[in-house]
């Protein structure tokens, strides 16, 4: 395995760790009835997110999925700003407008949540569109489900940007349900990598609960796609921890599943690398999670504080409409 | 008269004017290009974008596959990181395989964003009878964009119009449907030499009258025009007003209309139920009940899908002579 820095692989466990516990304190607050609506985690999933941004800059772009939380973390959204949108606050990244399914911070290139499955893919690919009129070095990660991955916008998307070789790195988080439907009931192709081949796209399908796996192949995708070789296409499997949403107990995921990636989760692989690779101790890891889980009650304290927006500022808001 | 020197009298095609608004605006603004099926080489298929290729290059005017969907949505993410996209879409028929995009999508942005985004976006297509098109190439669809917020929806009747509005809708930061007619392409009306703007929401009185006030757009405003000469060798004075926009509506130039006419027809090639005529009608009634004279009319298409049989479809939208016969019932309340 190639070494990596020390700092580096401390940055991507704290990343996952961070995701991991802004999901379950979401989840609490959410019980407490603080947050409401939909509200989707991306638990189980965090290496995914973690592993493609870190592969790629500031000028790039992504655009993320109805559960986006660990998208928007990963691209380096502050947690203060994210717990106050979750929670419908004025200080949240849409000022309470958009919540958990809209997060977005188009400042820094984040294209944001979608709730409609699919959608942000072609969204996407007119972002990685421009950057090719501007003839930039920059490209666009665009996350997909393996629900997503029958849609229409996914695969007319996928189609446009072979056509127009666009700068994408499509990245389908095979979690293996839509909702609550096994991915063998839902298309004759399991092996979903196989859509970008017939689409002309360069594919792979890897393990995306290793963490490094995907930054691997994230990274090497992305420069590609900054040299004009792209567009690209990971399937990354992984498992969804939980239900679909909050609400949702997942009493059809299988034991042997649920017990099999218990073992083979995202932030246990990614210990591993802390202490076999950055050769860190268990308390130096204990120290890492302490300060991470620090910032994170601040920012709900931060964010339970926050005002909301006065109907009037709302409806001076939409007087245009 | 110093004015009249300076600007170049000259009459052009709409087809003509449109394709000068997007050569002034792609000059203009190097973040304006074009996109759509057979647009490039081939200039599109009512001649609006030829030439462009030529003096833009392929980069920024170049053909899509048959993808509404997915490049509609290409558009928004181009408008979305600071292009700004025209995006056509054949018929207006096809835009209902974009409404993801364009209604989950576009409309809802900057709103969902806080007003931290926005997609400055044009959406051209063209609507109405033509024909024998028959009901999949043939429908007016308006009513749908204009019932959703975030949209605008501008749809003008003539080349001059449709120039300045083309125009204000490139620079526009939200997303615009811009609705053509199939049967104008080809009409002709004076459009200055230099350059100007028509700002959305702003109608335009097409015809002073004072007997009635009859409000049309699109395709229907020159048969609205043909009916007021008529009405007006019967002696009953017509004022044509066209809104040009619908999203935004000039309510005031509306009112001020039926003030001063106190009858009203509106005239749409849509099909009646649910169209905007309704809404208009609404405004209308809420706003200057006090005024009118007599029941506010809609004369509207019939409520079916258009037939291929030309002499059927002629009966499915307003003709001349029924926009006549309307305007007299309103005037006599027949």
């Amino acid at each position: 395995m190639k070494k990596y820095t020390k700092d580096f692989l401390i940055s991507l466990y704290t990343t996952m760790y961070k995701i991991r516990n802004f999901e379950e304190q979401a989840i609490k607050l959410y019980r407490d009835g603080l947050i409401r609506g939909y509200f989707h985690p991306y638990l189980g999933e965090e290496a995914i997110a973690t592993g493609v941004c870190a592969a790629m800059d500031s000028h790039d772009y992504i655009t993320s999925t109805h559960r986006g939380h660990g998208h928007c973390l990963a691209w380096g959204a502050d947690l203060k700003r994210m717990f106050s949108e979750v929670l419908g606050r004025e200080n949240g990244y849409c000022k309470g407008l958009g919540g958990s399914m809209h997060i977005a911070d188009y400042t820094k290139n984040n294209l944001g949540a979608n709730g409609i499955v699919g959608s942000g893919v072609p969204i996407a690919v007119g972002a990685a569109l421009g950057i090719s009129i501007r003839n930039e070095k920059h490209m666009v990660s665009t996350f997909i489900s393996d629900g997503g991955s029958g849609i229409g916008s996914f695969l007319e998307g996928l189609n446009l940007a072979s056509a127009w070789k666009l700068p994408v790195l499509f990245v389908i988080e095979n979690n293996q349900y839509a909702v609550s439907t096994p991915i063998e009931e839902s298309t004759g192709e399991t092996e979903l990598y196989k859509r970008g081949i017939g689409f002309g796209v360069e594919s792979i399908r890897i393990d995306g609960n290793d963490v490094i796996e995907v930054y691997k192949t994230a990274k090497s995708f992305a420069d590609r796609c900054k040299n004009g070789q792209g567009p690209f296409l990971m399937e990354c499997i992984t498992f969804r921890k939980s239900g679909h949403h909050v609400n949702d107990p997942g009493l059809y995921l299988p034991k042997e599943k649920l017990e099999h990636f218990k073992l083979h989760d995202p932030l246990i692989i990614g210990k591993k690398h802390l202490t076999s690779s950055a050769g860190l101790s268990e308390a130096e890891i204990s120290e890492i999670e302490k300060q991470a889980m620090a910032e994170i009650m601040e920012a709900i304290d931060f964010a339970v504080k926050s005002p909301e927006m006065s109907e009037e500022k709302f409806l001076k808001f939409v007087e245009e409409y | 008269m110093v004015k009249d020197v300076l600007i170049e009298k000259r009459e052009i095609m709409y087809r003509d004017a449109l394709n000068e608004a997007l050569k002034e605006e792609m000059a203009r603004d190097d973040k304006v290009f074009i996109m759509g099926e057979g647009i490039a080489q081939r200039g599109g298929s009512y001649k609006v974008t030829v030439g462009l290729l030529e003096q833009f290059g392929k980069k920024r005017v170049f053909d899509t596959p048959i993808s509404e969907n997915g490049f509609t949505g290409a558009g928004i993410g181009a408008a979305l990181t600071g292009m700004r996209p025209v995006v056509e879409i054949l018929f207006i028929d096809f835009t209902m395989l974009i409404l993801d995009q364009l209604i989950n999508q576009a409309a809802k942005f900057r709103f969902m964003s806080g007003d931290t985004a926005s997609v400055p976006l044009v959406l051209r297509t063209q609507g109405g009878v033509g024909n024998g098109l028959a009901a999949q190439h043939s429908q007016s669809l308006e009513a749908l964009f204009y019932h959703i917020p975030g949209l605008k929806v501008v749809m003008p009747s003539t080349p001059y119009d449709a120039k300045g509005l083309l125009k204000a809708a490139i620079r526009c930061d939200d997303p615009v449907i811009f609705i053509e007619h199939k049967l104008l392409y080809m009409n002709k009306g004076e459009v200055p030499g230099g350059e100007y703007i028509i700002p959305l929401g702003q109608a335009d009185i097409k015809r002073t009258g004072t007997d009635l006030t009859i409000i049309a757009w699109s395709g229907m405003v020159p048969k609205v025009m043909q009916a007021a000469e008529i009405l007006a060798k019967e002696g009953i004075s017509a004022e044509v007003v066209d809104p040009r926009s619908l999203v935004p509506l000039d309510k005031m130039t509306i009112i001020n209309s039926v003030k001063k006419t106190e009858h009203v027809l509106i005239v749409q090639e849509a099909a009646r139920r649910g169209g905007v005529g309704s809404d208009i009608s609404s405004i209308i009634q809420e706003e200057a009940f006090d005024y009118i004279d007599s029941p506010v009319k809609i004369l509207g298409g019939l409520n079916t899908p258009c037939p291929f049989n030309l002499n059927l479809e002629k009966v499915v939208i307003p003709q001349v002579e029924d926009i006549i016969r309307a305007a007299k019932e309103v005037i006599y309340a027949v």
